[in-house]
């Protein structure tokens, strides 16, 4: 595996074992349906698992699949093993958004059933440390992804292949 | 072969900076014979270390070392320590620019005494007129092949530029076309013709864009009397007791300090740059920094009125592929006072790929609103703006507390637009918006400036010492050996791309210190 998704590795025992889209289990968030894993060693697999719901709430891409959502928030996990203050920051940032989530629908941020219901909870938080933090990351982690890149039709890298001139540079035929 | 000069030899000339004004003015020097070292701070990467990738390429090129910003432009909430978006490498921002080549209206250099006194700006003319740069236009737009002159073709519109074109027609414009760019369109000057690679603000990696890297400092190093000194980070002047300069210090990679004597100092290192060495070189005897008995040094900072207009339509653009600058109009280029603004604006094709887009479309925007936008990229085309700001002199490039890893002051940039600017702006933004909506967009985006790429006039030019920090030629109104080679010479900032005129005034002043250096007045 390359090293940006090294972390994610695939549990295909747990392949369509349940409807939901995370699980929870010893060290690690569980994607049955994208059949995948993230261990995690400093954060608690709940803090994690909250993270990527709020990474997706922040930048919400449809067709974008939950993994690469994880892939741009690895590095919290890998940080904050040696970065106590960073460590902190995370999961009492999302200690205060479940905080929020209780407050108003009862539950834990993740099971907040609407979007809009979870954005109206991250707009109360979005001048904080925490969400200035994960949001200029993520723009960055994120779309920096090649992977993703297809999802959006941008092709990347044009020269090692001699460039658009005789690759459809002029090829728009609706106008 | 390139030169190699003893840091003792008096006899040189330095330059600080490599790009379009020194990277031009050390290959010109070169030719005419002239022993001369150019100072880069950067390195040196040659066209094959260039990367097609926008972070990555970013992070080889891009001037990242620290700044500071203040003002009410967006750019200092958004990007506080990234002002600009400009180069430190060898072959500076002409790695990085786009290659719009095109030259100054007649009545911009003259703009005080046609838009009058406008309230808060600092205009001025500037003391020299088209008619006498118009020969040196003519030299620069040969030396770098600029499309649309001596008779070289002009490149084909990509899909970005055909919506473009086809929107502005419907909205009446009728100066439109694929542009005057300093892009190979065919083979010459032993670089290829432009492969539609996209990535022209990445380096080209086939060489068709102009640059002083390959272009220029190649030839002024065949002669033997050219030297660029890679990752040589100038950090002051030296004068003597007679307040002639004599020098310059600079630090080296591993962060060492040597002193290259000189006979003449050109200092080319942009417009936040350049006005930082001149006031982090105060003396006894310039207490205020070199060059600045006018206290003008470091003023006027200009960075054009930019915005951009990006829209989406129902069907794919893909506006990356090919050129990236390779259109423009330019019926609002003119000065149309009815318009509710003074001076004019071009409207430019332009395009980021998907990170930059997400960074820069609207920094630090969140939610569907904005990633719907993103969702249709491959539906989206875009423009850029690009038009004359008005110079007001608490625009300012001066020195921060902070200090850089040499434990040099940094620069702080402080910006505010004049309202001539944001009339200019909203102008803009409705014009491109309706180019696209002629052509059924959907949705149009009027996008916030970017970290500026043209950095100007911050040692302007003037006819008197008074007014501005050097006289016609680029040479210090206070220091008959030290001169300012870039585009903060500019004594106003015009409507057009700046790095043709850059080009053209570093021909011209190449010729005067040669001529200088002849009589042995200097």
């Amino acid at each position: 595996m390359k090293d940006n998704d090294v972390s994610l590795s695939r549990r295909s025992l747990l392949k369509g074992a349940t409807a939901a889209a995370f699980m929870i289990s010893a060290g690690a968030v569980i994607n049955p349906l994208e059949a995948w894993g993230l261990e995690v060693k400093a954060l608690k697999p709940e803090t994690m698992q909250t993270l990527i719901q709020m990474a997706r709430d922040i930048y919400p891409h449809d067709r974008i699949a939950d993994r690469f959502y994880a892939v741009a928030l690895k590095e919290y996990d890998t940080k904050s093993t040696s970065d106590a203050a960073l460590k902190s920051l995370v999961e009492e940032g999302i200690a205060k958004l479940d905080q929020l989530a209780k407050e108003k629908h009862g539950t834990r941020y993740v099971d907040v059933g609407w979007e809009s219901q979870r954005v109206a909870i991250l707009r109360e938080i979005e001048k904080e440390p925490l969400f200035q933090k994960v949001r200029s990351g993520l723009v960055v982690s994120l779309y920096n992804q090649k992977e993703v890149w297809p999802v959006f039709g941008y092709q990347g890298e044009s020269a090692v292949y001699g460039g658009y001139l005789h690759r459809g540079f002029d090829d728009i035929d609706w106008l | 072969m390139a030169a190699k000069f003893d840091l003792n030899d008096d006899s040189v000339v330095v330059i600080v900076g490599s790009g379009a004004g020194g990277g031009t003015l050390g290959t010109e020097l070169a030719l005419k014979g002239i022993k001369t070292v150019i100072l880069e701070a950067g390195a040196r990467h040659e066209i094959e270390d260039f990367i097609n990738d926008e972070w990555d390429s970013f992070a080889q090129l891009a001037w990242a070392d620290m700044r500071t910003t203040s003002g009410s432009w967006r750019v200092a909430r958004d990007f506080a320590n990234l002002p600009a978006w400009i180069v430190k490498a060898v072959g500076g921002s002409t790695t990085h620019w786009a290659g719009a080549s095109l030259r100054f209206q007649e009545h911009e250099f003259r703009t005080r005494s046609v838009y009058g006194d406008i309230k808060g700006a600092n205009l001025l003319d500037w003391p020299i007129t088209l008619k006498e740069l118009e020969p040196y236009y003519e030299k620069a737009e040969f030396r770098m092949g600029v499309t649309r002159t001596n008779g070289i073709a002009g490149l084909p519109g990509n899909n970005n530029y055909k919506v473009f074109e086809k929107g502005a027609k419907a909205i009446g414009y009728q100066d439109v076309s694929t542009g005057r760019m300093a892009i190979n369109s065919d083979e010459r000057d032993g670089r290829p013709g432009c492969q539609q690679s996209g990535f022209c603000f990445q380096g080209c990696k086939f060489g068709a864009k102009w640059s002083t890297l390959y272009a220029e400092i190649p030839k002024g190093e065949a002669t033997g009397n050219l030297e660029v000194r890679p990752n040589a980070h100038v950090l002051r002047i030296e004068h003597d007791a007679s307040g002639k300069v004599t020098g310059v210090v600079y630090a080296d990679k591993e962060g060492n300090q040597h002193r290259q004597k000189a006979r003449v100092v050109a200092v080319a290192g942009n417009s936040i740059e350049s006005p930082r060495l001149l006031l982090n070189s105060a003396s006894s005897i310039y207490p205020d920094g070199l060059a600045n008995s006018s206290g003008q040094v470091g003023r006027n900072y200009m960075r054009h009125m930019t915005g951009s207009v990006y829209a989406v339509f129902d069907r794919p653009v893909r506006m990356w592929r090919g050129t990236t600058m390779a259109g423009i109009v330019r019926d609002e280029a003119d000065h149309k006072p009815d318009r509710g603004f003074v001076g004019g604006y071009e409207l430019e094709t332009l395009s980021l790929g998907l990170p930059f887009m997400a960074a820069f479309l609207d920094p630090g925007a969140w939610g569907r609103e904005f990633t719907s936008a993103l969702d249709s990229y491959e539906n989206m085309a875009g423009l850029w703006i690009v038009g004359e700001d008005m110079p007001q002199e608490s625009n300012r490039v001066t020195l921060s507390s902070e200090k850089d890893q040499f434990g040099m002051r940094v620069a702080n940039v402080h910006f505010d637009d004049h309202p001539n600017d944001i009339a200019m702006r909203a102008h803009a933004y409705r014009q491109g918006s309706a180019m696209y909506e002629a052509v059924g967009a959907t949705r149009t985006f009027p996008t916030t400036p970017y970290p500026s790429t043209h950095n100007l006039g911050t040692n302007r030019m003037s006819e008197t010492p008074r007014d501005g920090v050097v006289n016609k030629w680029g040479q210090s109104h206070d220091i008959p050996n030290l001169f300012v080679s870039d585009g903060s010479q500019f004594t106003t900032g015009g409507a057009e791309n700046p790095t043709l005129t850059i080009v053209a005034l570093a021909i011209r002043q190449a010729e005067y210190i040669a001529g200088q250096m002849g009589q042995k007045v200097i």
